[in-house]
């Protein structure tokens, strides 16, 4: 069986060298957070909000540390004005994003900011990956991570909610 | 009433290694009339982010003393980071509030402080051992000993008045800021880090 992207994922996260790994937390998200948590290697920090995750980073690379958040896309829409700090001062954020609002989606509320979520992020210069099978997750979060750590940037890696699974709310004909 | 710029000269007297974030505004400008120092690190944007700068900072850095120091107004924009603060129970990182109860930059206009919001009971309920309410300079030289010290997180607020200060301006490049920054701290790894 082919392994879960989130295994693949945190493993490219302890090569790269990556310690603090920050999140508000999502269900698309949960594997990858529970793996990290297990693992005495990251400082994981819980947020109250996803614009604390790009401050953090901010202060982990002052401090020599690499950091990645990890959220979902309608976190994105809290990101924009801190975004500012991380290019202004060139530092690094590899952004692992769950979407909402995409493929199947049931809850009409999650559609606007799903929509807007690569545009605002390419608005501001943050360069976008999207990952829409499972098989796309692990080379595109390996060169979401490379190019924030190699050129000092932040970076997204949208994981689509085909390889996720849509949210049912209890309206799974399964 | 304490000025601000007494009592951030009295903070950072003999400093040492300590590391310093300021938030956006007077504070910044504070820091900066006290000293400019590579160690330092002056926010010019993102607002409520100070707190968070620091919390990446003193994880990454566990054995080193490091201080944010703010206004008000930031703080206010940023209170849930002194939960996130609070929870991730770092040693070494203490965070002081210049309160005058005003927005300077922007016209003097009143902060929630200056309504009765008590940010000391806010940093108390988020889970904060040790906590200060500063009314004179005699306390700031406590606080100023308080902060060297790697024993648990600190929270306090510090009264000062709400006269604006010269404008005394840090560099205002910020990949310079952080370069320097990481330079000082971190030697020859800062420009080879992978």
């Amino acid at each position: 069986m082919m392994k879960k992207w989130s295994d693949l994922v945190h493993k490219v996260l302890k090569r790269e060298k990556v310690r603090q790994v920050s999140f508000v937390p999502d269900a698309g998200h949960s594997n990858l957070i529970r793996l990290c948590e297990k693992d005495k290697e990251f400082i994981c920090v819980r947020l109250s909000t996803e614009e604390e995750g790009v401050s953090l980073s901010l202060g982990a690379w002052l401090g020599g540390q690499k950091s990645v958040v990890l959220m979902q896309s309608s976190g994105v829409g809290n990101t924009i004005n801190m975004l500012s700090m991380l290019s202004i001062c060139q530092s690094p954020l590899p952004m692992l994003i769950t979407m909402r609002g995409d493929w199947s989606e049931y809850n009409p509320w999650q559609v606007p900011m799903g929509q807007a979520t690569a545009k605002v992020l390419e608005d501001i210069n943050v360069p976008v990956f999207k990952a829409y099978q499972e098989n796309e997750v692990l080379p595109m979060a390996e060169g979401a991570i490379r190019l924030a750590f190699n050129t000092y940037r932040p970076t997204a890696l949208l994981i689509g909610q085909r390889v996720l699974g849509a949210k049912t709310f209890g309206e799974d004909n399964d | 009433m304490l000025d601000r710029r007494d009592v951030v000269k009295t903070l950072l007297k003999d400093r040492g290694d300590l590391l310093v974030v300021a938030g956006l505004g007077a504070s910044a400008w504070d820091i900066t009339a006290a000293g400019d120092n590579d160690l330092n690190f002056p926010l010019w944007g993102g607002m409520g982010g100070a707190v968070t700068v620091g919390l990446g900072l003193a994880l990454a850095q566990p054995t080193r003393s490091v201080l944010v120091i703010t206004g008000d107004g930031e703080m206010l924009m940023g209170l849930g980071s002194l939960a996130t603060l609070a929870v991730s129970t770092p040693k070494n990182l203490s965070v002081v509030v210049l309160d005058n109860e005003r927005y300077g930059e922007t016209g003097s206009q009143k902060t929630h402080t200056a309504f009765g919001v008590d940010l000391v009971s806010i940093a108390k309920g988020c889970g904060f051992c040790r906590l200060r309410l500063v009314h004179s300079q005699g306390q700031v030289s406590l606080l100023r000993e308080d902060i060297h010290k790697i024993n648990g997180c600190l929270f306090s607020v510090i009264k000062i008045s709400d006269t604006n200060a010269d404008l005394v301006l840090p560099p205002r490049d910020g990949t310079e800021l952080k370069n320097r920054f990481r330079k000082k701290l971190l030697g020859k790894l800062a420009m080879h880090q992978n």
